[in-house]
């Protein structure tokens, strides 16, 4: 096999109308409207909805503690549920997650346990969980270089012949960086089934999506890399499990990646040490709130008789019980273990970081022996 | 999933099956990629025009016609890239080993290579391993033309997590090369460029010398000298010229620049007393401001003088024409060896 293929992929621009399924307002996109797609199952959406509830319920959660000092920071994903639960909801286990800092929510729905997932905010350690576990990748912070890990990564499993795929969630900001093209040219060339969910929720920090970019829409780079393009509403669950489940099983069925940019908004600060204030008007926000993730797949479900009050009380009981955990295993102390710090830094011991490392521990001796405290 | 934690070769065992004839350093490179492609299948080499090419040293020649596309190609031309997809490689299970052109190109992966390839085994509390080795042709002594001559390692000794190995001769090149693929951690290797066609110092049967120690080239009771990579010829030289003297100079081939070999550098200099380190990139800042210091620290009341440095100058690295000025060479290593205070 080889990973480079001589033929040209064809210009095709994607669609200038973010696609989507289930319109603002809770209603169906009209059949004639939805390019030849149908709804997902009734099933799939009520499992969109429960896990976007809970995993807002969480974030709120998080997002409180970090006010309160359990935290050292937190980047809330608060309006971004549809394109983070939807893209998670629409892989198999045996895919694999590139996530960013600002996916924790993600993280979370591929089933990391809360104090692993929050190790690094928190400042335990950098990454909790074990990626080969749940197969997610840490949260990276330098943006864009996750994307050529998850291309990598993808070309390996493509070379071994496994049908896996990878997801690589990256922001409006970070497609500015020369990264985010690298990894988008070498999936292009290599085939590589990598599926780039952009959530281009408007500001990169402060600066807002037309200081990032002149072109029309973060989709057209997908042509200029030879590779399928779309434009999603990213509050509409329906249309982004729908489009990343295609790219999906594109991808690991041989078709190569997809560039999909997630129309959405973050809805909180970039971090809970931001002022929004000074960058983007009131009136903005109130006007993305209309256009809710949640509200709308619940008025969807409710008018489809698909939720009553029993389901919603369930959801509500899980979210409580999801915020509970997670205020229990920040609340409780983090077992922290300074001796591990020399720990993993090479699989080959290094003796002069033996010394460091004993060095440490004398000072640390010495200090629980009532000797000189610092 | 095919995670995998074998490994390309007993380090132990690490001379070429067919070493019967002298071998320039860039067979031996070349040998040591072919031994470990042949052995563990996990082992995949790629970069810019490492295919059908062989590189623009030739050191991958023939890897692509021998083992296949998928498993030595040519890369899009972005080291960012490079580096970025080995990663997700090595995550994956794979063994990836990449090319850096040359020395200066390998800066667009600073970021790569520092925040994750040093980092990954360290964030992840040890769970995930980055076997990849970054082979970068270094140093100058060639003529090359801007961006083409620079010694960049103390930009990775710098960084924890990283090992970085530098072979000054082909048998170095081979067992060195394979105990990097082999090992489980990064390496940067590093390849003086001016050495490719060297033969002397041929591989051997028998075991070699672990990558992580240095090794004494020469004996000699006034002096150690402290080379690494290209500097360790001028350093030979330098002893030769030295006996006209009756200076008797031990020369250390450090190889490992990180871990460093405290053990057989401070019995050198614990034995002669005085020391110099050689390198070739700039001084201020530089990996022999390390060395003299981490030397001090651990023998300074053997020490009967300061240890110097002789280097390049605190300058960018010149054209062709004037490398000749920058280079340390044996003469200007005796002049700074004459400045010791010799009687005490």
């Amino acid at each position: 096999m080889s990973l480079t293929e001589e033929t040209r992929a064809p210009a095709v621009l994607p669609d200038a109308e973010a696609f989507s399924l289930i319109d603002a307002g809770g209603a169906a996109v009209p059949e004639k409207q939805r390019r030849g797609y149908d709804l997902p199952d009734i099933d799939v959406l009520k499992e969109l909805y429960r896990r976007m509830v809970i995993a807002r319920r969480w974030d709120t959660q998080v997002t409180a503690l970090t006010r309160q000092g359990r935290l050292s920071t937190y980047p809330s994903a608060r309006g971004q549920e549809a394109s983070e639960i939807g893209t998670v909801a629409a892989m198999q286990d045996t895919d694999w997650l590139f996530p960013t800092y600002r996916d924790s929510i993600a993280v979370w729905s591929r089933g990391v346990p809360t104090a692993e997932l929050l190790s690094g905010f928190r400042g335990d350690w950098h990454c909790g969980w074990d990626p080969n576990e749940h197969r997610t990748a840490p949260q990276a912070t330098p943006l864009a270089t996750q994307t050529l890990h998850a291309v990598g990564f993808a070309t390996a499993a493509k070379l071994k012949n496994d049908p896996i795929a990878t997801v690589a969630f990256i922001g409006d900001g970070a497609t500015s960086e020369g990264d985010a093209h690298e990894g988008f040219n070498f999936a292009g060339v290599w085939q590589a089934p990598t599926v780039f969910v952009i959530q281009n929720n408007q500001y990169a920090i402060s600066v807002p999506i037309a200081k990032q970019t002149r072109a029309r829409m973060l989709a057209d780079r997908a042509v200029g890399y030879g590779i399928p393009g779309y434009h999603v509403d990213g509050n509409d669950a329906a249309a982004v499990y729908t489009i990343v489940s295609e790219a999906l099983e594109r991808a690991r069925s041989g078709g190569g990646p997809t560039i999909i940019e997630c129309l959405t908004y973050r809805m909180e600060p970039h971090t809970n040490s931001d002022d929004p204030s000074r960058y983007r008007d009131a009136e903005d926000v109130a006007a993305w709130k209309d256009k809710d993730p949640i509200d709308r797949l619940e008025k969807y479900l409710t008018a489809q008789d698909a939720i009553d009050d029993a389901l919603r009380e369930e959801i509500a009981k899980e979210s409580e019980d999801a915020a509970a955990a997670m205020r229990d295993a920040m609340n409780a102390e983090p077992a922290l273990d300074p001796m591990e710090l020399f720990e993993h830094v090479y699989n080959a011991p290094r003796p002069a970081l033996l010394e460091q490392r004993n060095a440490l521990k004398a000072e640390l001796d010495e200090i629980s022996d009532g000797g000189r405290v610092n | 999933m095919a995670k995998t934690t074998e490994t390309a070769a007993d380090p132990g065992v690490t001379q070429p099956a067919k070493a019967a004839k002298p071998l320039t350093m860039a067979a031996a490179l070349n040998t040591a990629m072919r031994d470990a492609l042949t052995e563990d299948s996990n082992v995949v080499i790629f970069g810019e025009d490492v295919g059908p090419l062989g590189g623009v040293f030739r050191i991958t020649d023939g890897l692509t016609r021998d083992f296949g596309e998928d498993r030595v190609w040519d890369s899009p031309l972005a080291e960012s890239g490079i580096i970025g997809t080995a990663i997700g490689m090595a995550m994956y299970g794979l063994r990836p080993i990449v090319e850096m052109q040359f020395d200066a190109f390998s800066y667009p992966a600073f970021e790569q290579i520092v925040s994750h390839v040093a980092k990954m085994r360290n964030r992840t509390r040890g769970r995930v391993s980055l076997p990849i080795v970054i082979r970068i042709p270094t140093s100058g002594g060639i003529g090359g033309v801007e961006h083409h001559s620079d010694s960049s390692e103390a930009y990775w000794t710098h960084t924890p997590g990283l090992t970085v190995v530098t072979p000054s001769n082909p048998a170095d090149a081979y067992s060195m090369l394979r105990e990097a693929i082999a090992s489980d951690d990064p390496v940067i290797f590093l390849e003086p460029k001016s050495h490719y066609w060297m033969k002397e110092g041929t591989p051997q049967s028998g075991p070699a010398l672990p990558m992580n120690k240095a090794a004494v080239v020469r004996e000699g009771t006034d002096v150690t000298l402290l080379s690494y990579g290209p500097t360790v010829a001028v350093a030979l030289k330098t002893a030769k010229l030295a006996e006209d003297e009756d200076l008797s100079v031990e020369v250390i081939d450090l190889r490992s620049l990180s871990p460093f070999d405290d053990e057989t550098v401070g019995a050198s200099v614990r034995k002669t007393s005085r020391a110099a380190v050689i390198h070739e990139a700039a001084q201020f800042g530089g990996y022999g401001a390390e060395v003299a210091a981490r030397v001090t620290e651990r023998e300074f009341y053997h020490l009967a003088a300061p240890i110097l440095r002789i280097t390049g100058a605190d300058i960018p690295f010149p054209a062709p024409l004037l490398e000749k000025h920058y280079l340390p060479t044996p003469e200007r290593i005796l002049n700074a060896l004459s400045t010791w205070e010799w009687e005490v």
